[in-house]
């Protein structure tokens, strides 16, 4: 039954995806105009199923508290590769059932923002079609059985992210943010396959059950080199240092993609996988102190970087970037518990604060903060919320985040203790994670004041460009804009209380009076010039930390020029050895007699060919018997 | 004695040899009598294909079925000996369905010389199909080189600007490809003294010396090699599909391409098992090279139809190295990869023939962009593709490819383990570059600002356009869903030609 039920929540979504890109457009409209009924049918295809889902996962997760825990796993098909078998099915544990409540909650908030924010775009069936089929990979990850059937909803999930960022095709900027996500993040991806490959093949079975029952008795190398490797996949999905370039790219996608998947969802994948596996991952040292590091130096880089952002949605990015280097901080810390905590408190208030960004922007017209301001007087609805949203990013009390956070800090500084860290890794994790609290709190008040105080610097756009498709309206959002805001802010605010019993309030007090000092810093320079950015405190650092510290640039200059360069170097190998060769044996030719009718025919080719077969014949030949 | 076949093969060659007879005079009524029949013909073959799959027994898919084995010429030594197991069954169907489509692709197509076309394309069906049902080394070289007739006509007759040095070529290449192969099917014969392929593979090498199967596998290798095409035996295949028509493009992808991969898995690797064994590394070794070779070429192409045969060198690289791995889930990979490069590279050369068809030029910065706009369906057609071709989980193309890595990971007994995680971890790069020059072309050609500059206003996707695509496109999404309807089949198969109990 349990493991029907999340089948179900699994394949409504994926129907929805179906039925949309086929159906919505039939029967068609009048040729040329946007088709309305055509928009409305789509609305309505792809945010029942969101909804019934939602439900059957509320269901599901009531049912496995209330002790209802029933063939959580089932098998549809095992497919015979020759080698080993596939087994196509379903596992729901308790991590399944949390996160898989979280992914269709905040997908159903999206779809239903969505209308009010695309309702009238003309691509809006194709584009609440893939938010659909997104959801169905990213349930089909969570409740995978089978490693290969997880990658297979991974890969996916890396399409529709693909296909959503690049939806304002118009513009060949988003076309190139949308390669750049699909590339970086599939790189990590192929490692992530051969990881698959070396647990699967040490475990000799597929199934996840089955890996982490024989995990034991596999080598450490082995198990050190298969985390290691799906590591990659990790860092490049959940946005970490070194792959993490892709994902402040990715606003370039609507906001509400931006919520859904770059920030709640998707992102949060990597976290979730590590989790899943995450017995196996504590046998395997080495690499908790690699995450470690990484999450330290992610954590930190992309807070300062946010710091410096002028494009509020690139400020979410990189905050993003950083609460996800907070869950891999917590996993490296040996605390699995708490990195889950902290990715469904943050998937909430991620998820509002960037459809209330939406908001802003929706009625502004323009992602720059320095075309806001004062916003809080016309928008109070999307202040108010966003404001609990700022909150629970910093981690104040009561918000979510709040306590979130401080489990996370917990579980780091426990590891500083005692751990399966080394003393150095977790150190540097302690220190960063404490200098991010700070830089945390100075970026979002940054960030908070910038947007709803001080003077409103509005002007209307002269001409909307594409991605925004509304000049300045000074109007509150619509309805079904305000309704998410308010369905998310209510989690945003008070789900942290189920950590309660677990706080550490020396710590608590710690990291609220770091993150005070650094929203403190940012008022004073904000109150002494309201005008001026406070992001001038970095003063010299100002630049670095805007440009992310050179990593596009470097990653640029030493990958994408030499490979492009290479593929222009075959190119010419390709023309050059053949026609070289056809222009050498025309010279041939002159000697040999025999050849010289093949030349008069034009048919030098045969000659190239067999120059070719031969050398290659004679190459092997010599290998084989020399 | 079974008759279906048989049926296969004659229907299409009755169907051409009919074509010699004059027709009606009327132009217009010959145009769609013309249509019809060859509608009829291949779908009548397509039939009878479907009517092999639905009678086949799936039980016992490892063993030679419907076998005819008739005396030829017995001085040759020669037999009439067709049968059909889980390899070739996939293929038999494959190939009749794209002949069909090609067909229901013609009839909104304008040609010259239809008749002459239609017939060409019915005797290299034969050719095609006698290829994958031959059971007899010198039937099978007969059909392999009855194929390169009718192509070479199709390339030098319909192509495009420089077709006559493409086709020719095509076919120097490949003859000469086929010539190294021919002694190398003699050298078995006179090892064994037999050329019946099922007794040849039963033995597993046994009555040859290991120098002799050596020597064997990489002359057959080499010939089919040119056809497959390996790295560095691929420069035919770029000008060949530049300049061919959209339906010989088409069948050249779809089908001829897998003629040279059947091959190997058909006579190289069970018939010469030893010479399979010490010949493995270096075929790996030439599949990654091709891999990130043709990756790098798309990256830097201009045109359209070329890049995809570029594509094609990388797609048939994951192919060959499944083989290389000598292990059932290897050769597994080969054969899926095999129907599905020729299903979803069939619907790109679809695409690309109509796109060069509206713009008159496939060259992409004469194209501009934008298609999504101004042919929002084409466009959608051609990124599903797109993503299908780079190997998407849940499309056919993944799994024959992801199989193929697995394969490599565990390689063969006998087999150096460094070595193909090394090929392993250049093939996992490949997928990377392969993503990159598919996204980086759809950038160029369906997304930016419409075009203003060429052509006036097109028409999307038309009926005829439609039905010959929707099919490949049903076939792309079953297999990368439901991949164990194909692997069904396979795996049994592969299991008795390895050997394997």
């Amino acid at each position: 039954m349990t493991v029907t039920l999340a089948a179900a929540i699994t394949l409504l979504p994926f129907l929805a995806s179906a039925a949309g890109l086929l159906g919505s457009r039939w029967p068609r409209g009048a040729p040329g105009t946007p088709d309305k009924a055509a928009a409305r049918r789509a609305a309505w295809i792809a945010i029942l199923p969101a909804a019934v889902s939602a439900v059957l996962a509320g269901w599901l997760a009531l049912r496995w508290w209330g002790g209802a825990r029933d063939t959580t796993a089932g098998t549809l098909t095992i497919i015979d590769t020759g080698g080993l078998p596939i087994s196509v099915g379903l596992e729901v544990t308790e991590l399944s059932v949390l996160v898989g409540l979280l992914v269709t909650v905040v997908a159903l908030a999206v779809q239903v923002y969505s209308v009010g924010y695309l309702g009238d775009d003309r691509r809006y069936p194709s584009y609440s079609a893939f938010i659909s089929l997104f959801t169905s990979a990213m349930l089909l990850v969570i409740y995978a059985g089978d490693l290969l059937v997880l990658y297979a909803g991974w890969e996916i999930m890396g399409l529709c992210s693909y296909l959503l960022i690049g939806h304002w095709w118009e513009d060949l900027g988003n076309s190139r943010a949308a390669i750049k996500a699909f590339l970086v993040t599939r790189l990590g991806d192929v490692g992530f396959l051969f990881g698959i490959f070396v647990l699967g093949v040490g475990a000799g079975s597929f199934r996840i059950a089955d890996v982490l029952a024989r995990f034991p008795q596999m080598s450490t190398a082995t198990l050190i080199v298969a985390t290691l490797l799906l590591l990659a996949g990790v860092a490049g999905k959940s946005a970490q240092v070194p792959l993490h370039t892709w994902l402040p790219d990715a606003m370039a996608g609507p906001t509400p993609i931006s919520a859904l998947i770059h920030a709640a969802t998707m992102v949060a994948a990597g976290i979730f996988m590590v989790a899943r596996l995450f017995p196996v991952f504590e046998a395997a040292g080495p690499t908790l102190d690699v995450l470690a590091v990484l999450a330290a130096l992610g954590m930190l880089g992309a807070a300062l970087a946010a710091l410096a952002q002028d494009d509020l949605k690139r400020v979410l990015a990189y905050s993003t970037i950083s609460q996800l280097a907070y869950m891999a901080a917590a996993l490296a810390a040996g605390d699995d518990e708490a990195a889950i905590f902290h990715l469904v408190s943050h998937g909430a208030f991620k998820a509002l604060l960037f459809l209330c960004a939406g908001a802003v922007i929706h009625a502004v017209g323009s992602n720059l903060m320095s075309d806001m301001g004062g916003l809080r007087r016309i928008m109070p609805i999307t202040f108010v919320t966003m404001t609990i949203g700022f909150a629970a990013l910093v981690g104040l009390p009561p918000a979510s985040g709040f306590f979130s956070k401080d489990a996370v800090l917990v579980a780091v500084e426990q590891a500083s203790a005692e751990g399966p860290l080394t003393d150095a890794a977790a150190w540097l994790l302690y220190a960063c994670a404490l200098a991010t609290v700070a830089v945390t709190g100075a970026y979002a008040t940054r960030a908070w004041l910038r947007t709803f105080f001080g003077e409103r610097r509005v002007v209307a756009l002269p001409e909307p460009e594409p991605g925004t498709a509304h000049v300045f309206t000074a109007h509150e959002a619509p309805l079904s804009m305000r309704v998410p805001l308010v369905v998310l802010a209510v989690p945003a605010l008070l789900f942290g209380f189920v950590g309660l019993g677990d706080m550490h309030w020396g710590t608590a007090a710690v990291s609220v009076a770091l993150a005070l000092l650094g929203a403190g810093i940012t008022y004073s320079a904000w109150r002494s010039d309201p005008l001026a950015d406070p992001a001038r405190l970095l003063g010299p650092f100002r630049v670095p930390c805007e440009q992310a510290f050179y990593v596009d640039t470097a990653y640029h200059a030493i990958f994408v020029r030499p490979v492009l360069r290479l593929a222009r170097v075959v190119v010419g190998t390709d023309d050059g050895v053949v026609d070289g060769a056809v222009r050498g044996s025309g010279r041939l030719t002159l000697g040999a007699a025999g050849l010289l009718r093949f030349a008069q025919n034009g048919n030098v080719q045969l000659y190239v060919s067999g120059l070719l077969a031969g050398v290659l014949l004679i190459a092997v030949g010599a290998v084989m018997f020399g | 004695m079974s008759w279906i076949p048989i049926a296969l093969l004659t229907v299409p060659l009755a169907g051409a040899l009919l074509l010699l007879a004059p027709g009606p005079t009327r132009p217009e009524t010959r145009a769609r009598l013309l249509r019809a029949y060859g509608l009829g013909v291949s779908g009548i073959t397509f039939v009878l294909a479907l009517v092999l799959a639905l009678t086949f027994d799936y039980g016992d898919a490892g063993r030679m079925q419907f076998t005819t084995d008739q005396s030829w010429i017995p001085g040759l030594d020669l037999r009439f000996h067709l049968g059909v197991d889980g390899i070739s069954l996939p293929l038999i169907v494959l190939t009749t369905l794209l002949t069909l489509l090609c067909f229901v692709y013609l009839t909104g197509t304008r040609n010259e010389r239809p008749r002459a076309l239609s017939c060409t394309l019915l005797v290299l069906e034969v050719g095609m199909i006698g290829t994958f049902l031959a059971l007899d080394l010198l039937l099978f070289f007969v059909f392999f080189e009855v194929v390169l007739i009718p192509m070479y006509f199709v390339i030098a007759i319909w192509g495009g600007q420089g077709r006559r040095a493409a086709a020719i070529k095509f076919i120097l290449y490949t003859v000469l490809g086929s010539v190294v192969l021919l002694l190398g099917l003699l050298l078995i014969w006179a090892q064994t003294g037999t050329l019946d392929m099922v007794a040849l593979a039963q033995a597993h090498g046994s009555g040859m010396a290991r120098s002799v199967q050596i020597v064997a596998f990489v002359a057959i290798g080499i010939g089919l090699a040119v056809k497959t095409p390996m790295w560095p035996l691929h420069t035919w295949l770029p000008d060949a599909h530049t300049e061919a028509p959209t339906v010989g493009s088409v069948l050249l992808a779809g089908v001829l391409l897998k003629m040279g991969t059947y091959g190997f898995a058909r006579i190289a690797i069970p018939v010469l098992p030893e010479g399979a064994a010490a010949v493995a590394p270096w075929l790996g070794a030439f599949a990654v090279v091709g891999i990130i070779y043709g990756a790098l070429a798309c990256l830097a192409q201009r045109d359209l139809k070329r890049m995809i045969a570029y594509s094609s060198v990388g797609h048939m690289g994951f192919v060959l190295l499944g083989f290389a791995t000598l292990t059932p889930v290897g050769i597994n990979a080969a054969l899926f990869g095999n129907v599905a490069h020729g299903l979803i590279t069939g619907l790109l050369f679809f695409l690309a023939g109509a796109v060069k068809e509206r713009y008159g030029t496939a060259d992409m910065p004469t194209l501009g962009g934008g298609m999504l706009g101004r042919l929002p369906r084409m466009g959608s057609l051609l990124t599903f593709a797109c993503v299908a071709s780079l190997g998407l989980p849940g499309l056919a193309g993944f799994w024959g490819e992801m199989l193929a890595l697995l394969g490599a990971y565990e390689p063969g007994a006998g087999l150096s383990r460094p070595l193909y995680l090394t090929f392993m971890a250049i093939g996992g790069i490949g997928t990377v570059l392969t993503a990159a020059y598919f996204l980086v072309m759809l950038s160029k050609v369906t997304h930016g600002p419409p075009a203003k500059t060429s052509g006036g206003l097109m028409a999307d996707v038309r009926g005829y356009e439609l039905a010959a695509w929707v099919p490949l496109v049903a076939l792309i999404l079953l297999f990368g869903l439901w991949p164990k309807a194909l692997l069904l089949i396979t795996t049994p198969a592969v299991q008795t030609l390895l050997g394997a109990p």
